[in-house]
């Protein structure tokens, strides 16, 4: 699934390690988020959803990579 | 989500002390299999309370044990869970399937080597230990 969380997050000058804190996961687990490798669950997406202030559908696009 | 810092912070606490935790309870239970299984004809002579307080207090360490790793699991986050379970599900499946084999090839004589509870388990460790590791690169 595309995302668009390493634009967002250098737009704030956060690094995966200040997302992952807030989010309160792994540094791991944003980057497998970031690249594609890990598609998040809903309250993850959320949760991440919440941080930006964007919905959902403006941080992830289900076609695939 | 966290909103402050010291929230923050608190995943990773969690998860150092919880895995801290599972290491203690495993060595104890480590150190209490070895007292069960040396400790009757090496510290003790003839004296099945012993050996069966031993082998009690073994099987108490090890329900701490049982606890702390579903603990250490409650403390990880989405990803870490998902692969613990890939790697457990290698584990089990590679413990059955690898350990029934070798059974069978040592029952009908193909090969020489001694098959039993220990080797499965050592052979299952292995095993663990590779999956995690490789799900740490795929995900580093």
């Amino acid at each position: 699934m595309r995302n668009r969380l390493k634009v967002l997050r250098a737009e704030r000058d956060w690094t995966q390690a200040d997302l992952a804190r807030v989010l309160e996961v792994s540094r791991q687990t944003v980057n497998a988020i970031e690249t594609g490798k890990y598609d998040p669950s809903l309250p993850l997406a959320f949760r991440l959803a919440r941080v930006f202030g964007r919905r959902i559908e403006e941080i992830f696009d289900d076609e695939p990579l | 989500m966290a909103t402050n810092p010291s929230d923050a912070a608190d995943f990773a606490r969690r998860g150092i002390r919880s895995t801290v935790a599972l290491a203690g309870w495993t060595a104890a239970w480590l150190a209490t299999l070895a007292l069960a299984a040396f400790g009757p004809g090496q510290l003790w002579e003839d004296s099945p309370a012993l050996t069966a307080g031993a082998i009690g207090v073994n099987v108490l360490v090890g329900i701490g044990m049982l606890l702390a790793n579903k603990r250490s699991l409650e403390a990880m986050d989405e990803l870490q869970r998902a692969t613990q379970l890939q790697v457990m599900a290698w584990t089990l499946g590679a413990g059955l399937v690898g350990g029934l084999a070798a059974t069978l090839l040592a029952r009908h004589g193909l090969i020489g080597l001694e098959v039993g509870v220990a080797q499965l388990v050592a052979f299952m460790g292995v095993v663990y230990l590779a999956g995690t590791f490789i799900g740490h690169l795929r995900y580093r």
